[in-house]
């Protein structure tokens, strides 16, 4: 790897990085993880002038329960979370990121401030309601999931803010259904939907869904949601509702599939989902 | 498994199924690798290379660049003026136009795609010199590019050679005269225009070349499949006499046929080692290895199959557009000779005939790539195969089985006019159908369909031309490689006794220092582990022609066998003097030289070279030292075959393809060592596997690479990848005296047929007929759709095209319908 020159600090206080980054000025990048910024800086795509190296600031992975969800710090790997059965959706989407290897590396927070519409955790917080932490200057806000993703690897953390944690709801209660389509198992996602079903007496009493890479940011299937709310979760209502998926998206398409294709694939992959939530499949 | 068995009494160390002595430094980090070898004061390269496909070179400015700190010089093309010659192109076909453009390693006054070399920055680390790159501003102007060959080939198209007026490089046949006449006579005949798409050789270790000039000498460190071929080439263009110019490769990590090529890169560090008076090395990122190492396969294949309705195959004829790219890199045009070479498959066709059109585009070269043109030859052949029985209603095996050429045929002389030398090609496919059950599955596909699950089985029966040798056969009078093709060895026995093999071959990954041990040790009477096999250095060793086409056993392991023997019969006639017996009495056994019925009278290798390098008491008529060498040109090539099945399962929501099984079946003679031809095969069909799934080389109509990167550029992984259920036949070649053929290509000549076949299989219910590769999950889904007709609007790839055009009713009675599949 040959990226272009950068100056490097790892600061060991999250006072001294977000400082750090607002000193830096416009061309400090955070470095978490680093799979997704190195890659880029390797084709030189990105080329930051300085990097700021959360890995010594302390206290910002763990996960830990928190008002009858979780709070997982932003620094949190994503094997971590893999490996916390109890993160239900969450731990099952972690598990399907690229490989065992970047899984190991990679960061919950990297990826969420990433805001890559291929990833697979913004849908996940997208559909869980849940929302993230971050510190600037000023202090704490909270970000809603709803308000965090503004457009392709666009968030609405400030420049000189710091994604401390995320605050990932528990989906006990809720039939959970995972899908994601990929060339190869460690692609990124070419289409994803996660789907949580709260089911009473078959009937869809609540239903959630996410998209992955159905448009420069990930998106709530609002659509499907509203035709499968209040139905009999049988094959035939979930296959309908299932066929509203591409509603309102803007799927960028690429050199294995167009934006047509990707639609598609949304349908397929929802109503496979939502059997799967619903115990159906 | 392997169910082959040899009996007892012929066991020695060939045959043994032995772990590769290759591998205990490779897998523990101590491989030495261009990269590693580090010499002092050496200086870095880095490549600027053309943003643009096609454009003039209106000026380079260097100036900021020279003033970076660090940067020692900036070389463009007008530098380099004083090479004695371009980059060579080694065919030349008697009687053939062929049209090659000077391919200067440096770009003279314009680029002909993106990637192409255009000036170097050497400087002190490797850090500084690609960021002084950025820093050298190349103005181009654009002209205007072509990317697709067809469309090269037609009237009006932008030229890539202004100079030839014309975009074809050259047009060249091999086959029957009679072809149109016996396809006008055939009752069926099926056309299928067929499309092997452009794919990369992606070797884990980069290229990379480092080059050292001192006292008038260069040394090349350079991460090669071709040391010999390279030393040559460069004393041409350099001006280096060869006995001053020595080519090293070392450890390589792997090639794939992409590093059977002299490289710009190559010529260019040794031109500015010499000139600078510094060692100059240069590794190569994976993005200039998408983008300026050679591709491979891109030819659209214009195929005619006659033949009878009871299945009796009787023409096939093949039209070749060949892509070659922008520059003719070493053996580019002759690709499609490869093809032509193995257009008979495995099959007794009476008529033959292959035309190959080659054609220039603003892409890179395409050269070698496992299997050079012969996967192209296999894929097309299977496919159409399986395309004819479903014309004429019969059984693909069937009609295969119909087809062959039988075992007591051979050797066999073909349509094309080539000798196969041996083969049993019911024998394989006897036991592959052992192992894949075909009538359980036929009863498993057929429940699987009722619950909507789409398996389908494939197969290819393949044959293959290896063993890159007969030079009267490929050489400036016969074919027209301007070169010979045989390989040599040198066997020396130290004055201790233990063995080196100095072989003329340079493996990449292939295990020649296993296979090349084994055959020395049973010739010799010693140990497999007291060999050492060296290789991949000119000053090592005789002159050699490298690794490459399945040839390093068949010729080199041959070269190896007989340098042995002529050792061990200097060894014998020793041994006979010393024990007071006749020459001929003395057999090797248990590792000693003993008079036959007499084991008590014997010595060990050892104790025999004690007395030729301390020569007191050996015959007067005998040279002392033990040590011989060997260069065998065999009389023809040799010629593996077997037969490979895949199970598929299609998701026809989504088009993914998986593979579920696979079954190979290959025969390439007598097995030296059972798990290299494993290893072979497995990586072999992981290959074919990628390019019929996954891998794919895109250019946009601009002649820009979408495919710069492996994020984009999808290369199988283990997770892609089934178990691989390998088994063999061994039916010896009369070619060498081992009996062996080569494997190291088999496996990727055999398999993207039996992928397609059994994806065609797969959705047949659905009515799908056909299919082009590469099958990525949307051209799987659109071929459903275009067979369920309703396809809606424009098609996302231009698979569609040949669907609609050829995947139902292209095939007809009597004479070919000219608009269905004729070539342009």
């Amino acid at each position: 790897m040959i990226p272009p020159e950068f100056e490097y600090v790892a600061p060991e206080s999250l006072d001294d990085a977000i400082r750090a980054l607002s000193d830096g000025g416009a061309d400090a990048k955070l470095l978490a993880g680093g799979h997704s910024l190195l890659p880029l800086m390797k084709v030189r795509l990105a080329a930051p002038s300085l990097l700021v190296d959360l890995r010594r600031v302390p206290g910002l992975s763990g996960i830990e329960p928190h008002n009858g969800g979780f709070r997982i710090g932003a620094m949190t790997h994503h094997a971590d979370v893999q490996f916390t059965p109890a993160l239900g959706l969450a731990s099952r989407a972690a598990s399907l990121i690229a490989d065992q290897q970047v899984r190991n590396r990679g960061t919950i927070g990297g990826s969420l401030a990433h805001a890559d519409p291929a990833a697979d955790m913004p849908a996940v917080l997208l559909a869980l309601e849940g929302e993230v932490t971050v510190r600037g200057p000023s202090g704490d806000r909270s970000i809603a999931a709803a308000d965090l993703f503004r457009d392709f690897l666009t968030t609405s953390i400030e420049p000189d803010e710091v994604l401390t944690e995320v605050l990932m709801p528990s989906s006990e209660g809720w039939g959970v259904g995972y899908q994601k389509f990929v060339r190869r198992a460690e692609d990124w996602a070419t289409v994803g939907v996660c789907a949580l079903v709260r089911a009473n007496e078959g009937v869809c009493e609540d239903v959630r869904v996410g998209l992955t890479h159905m448009a420069g940011v990930p998106l709530r299937a609002t659509a499907v949601e509203a035709a499968l709310r209040g139905q009999p979760l049988d094959s035939q209502h979930i296959a309908q509702a299932a066929e509203n998926a591409a509603e309102g998206t803007d799927p960028p398409g690429d050199v294995n599939a167009t934006p047509e294709y990707k639609r598609r694939l949304a349908r397929v992959l929802c109503r496979r989902a939502l059997e799967e939530a619903a115990g159906t499949g | 498994m392997t169910t082959v068995e040899r009996p007892a009494e012929e066991r020695g160390w060939v045959g043994q199924a032995l772990r590769r002595k290759e591998d205990p430094p490779l897998i523990t980090g101590m491989g030495r690798f261009v990269e590693d070898v580090v010499l002092p004061r050496t200086l870095w390269m880095a490549v600027i290379r053309s943003p643009e496909a096609h454009a003039r070179i209106v000026s380079i400015d260097a100036s900021a660049a020279r003033e970076r700190p660090g940067v020692a010089a900036v070389f463009t093309g007008e530098d380099l003026a004083d090479l004695g010659a371009p980059l060579p192109m080694i065919w030349a076909p008697p009687g053939v136009e062929m049209r090659t453009p000077e391919h200067w390693p440096l770009a003279r006054g314009a680029v002909k795609h993106v990637g192409d070399p255009v000036a170097v920055v050497i400087g002190e680390d490797r850090y500084a010199v690609v960021d002084a790159a950025e820093d050298v501003i190349v103005e181009y102007e654009p002209l205007p590019a072509v990317v697709d060959p067809e469309a090269a080939l037609e009237e009006g198209s932008p030229l890539v050679w202004e100079e030839f007026g014309t975009n074809v490089t050259h047009e060249w046949g091999l086959g029957s005269e009679d072809i149109e006449q016996a396809l006008a006579e055939a009752e069926v005949v099926v056309e299928r225009r067929i499309v092997n798409h452009r794919t990369a050789g992606v070797a884990i270790e980069p290229r990379g070349a480092l080059a050292d000039w001192r006292e008038g000498e260069l040394t090349l460190w350079s991460s090669t499949q071709i040391p010999h071929v390279t030393k040559f080439v460069l004393s041409g263009m350099l001006g280096i006499p060869e006995d001053r110019l020595r080519v090293i490769a070392p450890d390589v990590g792997g090639g794939f046929g992409s590093k059977l090529n002299v490289y710009a890169e190559e010529a260019i560090v040794a031109w500015c080692a010499r000139r600078l008076n510094r060692p100059v090395k240069w590794i190569e990122s994976r993005t200039e290895n998408l983008s300026a190492t050679t591709h491979g396969r891109d030819q659209i294949d214009y195929v005619r199959m006659g033949g009878t309705r009871d299945g009796r195959i009787t023409a096939l004829h093949t039209k070749i557009v060949l892509d070659c790219g922008g520059y003719q890199q070493l053996l580019t045009p002759f690709m499609g000779v490869f093809s032509a070479c193995v257009m008979s498959g495995c099959y007794a066709i009476p008529k033959v005939r292959t035309d190959v059109i080659g054609v220039f585009t603003n892409k890179v070269a395409t050269d070698a790539v496992r299997g050079a043109g012969r996967p192209e030859a296999t894929h097309l052949i299977e496919v159409t195969v399986d395309q004819f029985a479903r014309e004429i209603g019969m059984d693909p095996l069937e009609l295969r089985r119909k087809n062959f050429i039988p075992k007591e045929n051979f050797p066999a002389e073909v349509a094309t006019g080539l000798v196969y030398d041996s083969g049993d090609y019911h024998g394989t496919l006897d036991k592959c159908l052992e192992h894949v059950g075909l009538e359980q599955f036929r009863g498993e596909q057929e429940e699987l369909r009722k619950k909507g699950v789409y398996r389908g089985v494939g197969f290819s029966t393949y044959m293959e031309m290896c063993g890159l040798a007969p030079s009267r056969i490929v050489g400036p009078k016969g074919v027209g490689l301007q070169a010979g093709f045989w390989e040599s060895a040198t066997v020396r026995v130290h004055p201790s006794g233990s063995v080196t093999v100095l072989t003329g071959t340079s493996p990449h990954g292939q295990g020649h220092e296993t296979s090349f041990s084994q055959i020395a040790a049973d010739l010799l009477g010693v140990s497999y582990d007291d060999v050492e096999v060296i290789h991949g250095d000119t000053n090592a060793g005789p002159h050699g022609m490298d690794t490459y086409g399945s040839r390093a056993l068949a010729v080199g392991g041959e070269a190896v066998a007989r340098a042995a023997t002529k050792v061990a019969d200097k060894a014998k006639r020793i041994a006979a003097h010393l024990l007071e017996a006749a020459p001929g009495d003395i057999e090797i056994r248990d590792g000693r030289y003993q008079v036959r019925g007499s084991p008590e009278a014997g010595m060990p290798l050892s104790d025999i070279c004690a007395a030729a390098y301390v020569p007191e008491d050996i015959p007067v008529d005998i040279e002392p030292g033990l040590e011989e060498t060997s260069f065998f040109d065999p009389e023809n090539f040799v010629w593996p075959f077997g037969a490979h099945a895949c199970v598929v399962e299609v998701d026809v929501e989504t088009g993914e393809v998986d593979v579920v099984r696979w079954v190979a079946v290959d025969d390439c003679g007598p097995a030296i060592n059972p798990t290299l031809i494993e290893g072979q095969v497995h990586g072999g069909v992981v290959h074919a596997i990628g390019q019929a799934l996954y891998e794919q080389i895109v250019y946009d109509s601009d002649g820009q690479l979408t495919t710069g990167t492996l994020v984009d550029y999808a290369l199988p992984t283990a997770a892609e990848v089934p178990d691989i259920e390998t088994d063999r036949t061994e039916t010896p070649s009369p070619v060498n005296q081992l009996g062996v053929k080569g494997v190291g290509e088999a496996g990727t000549i055999a398999a993207t047929p039996a992928i397609v076949n059994a994806v065609i299989d797969a959705l047949s219910p659905l009515g799908v007929t056909f299919i082009n590769m590469p099958l990525t999950p949307m051209r799987v889904l659109e071929a459903i759709d275009e067979a369920r007709g309703r396809g809606t609007g424009p098609r996302a790839t231009e698979q569609a095209r040949e669907v609609g055009e050829h995947g139902e009713g292209a095939a007809g009675s009597g004479p070919a319908q000219p608009d269905e599949g004729g070539a342009p």
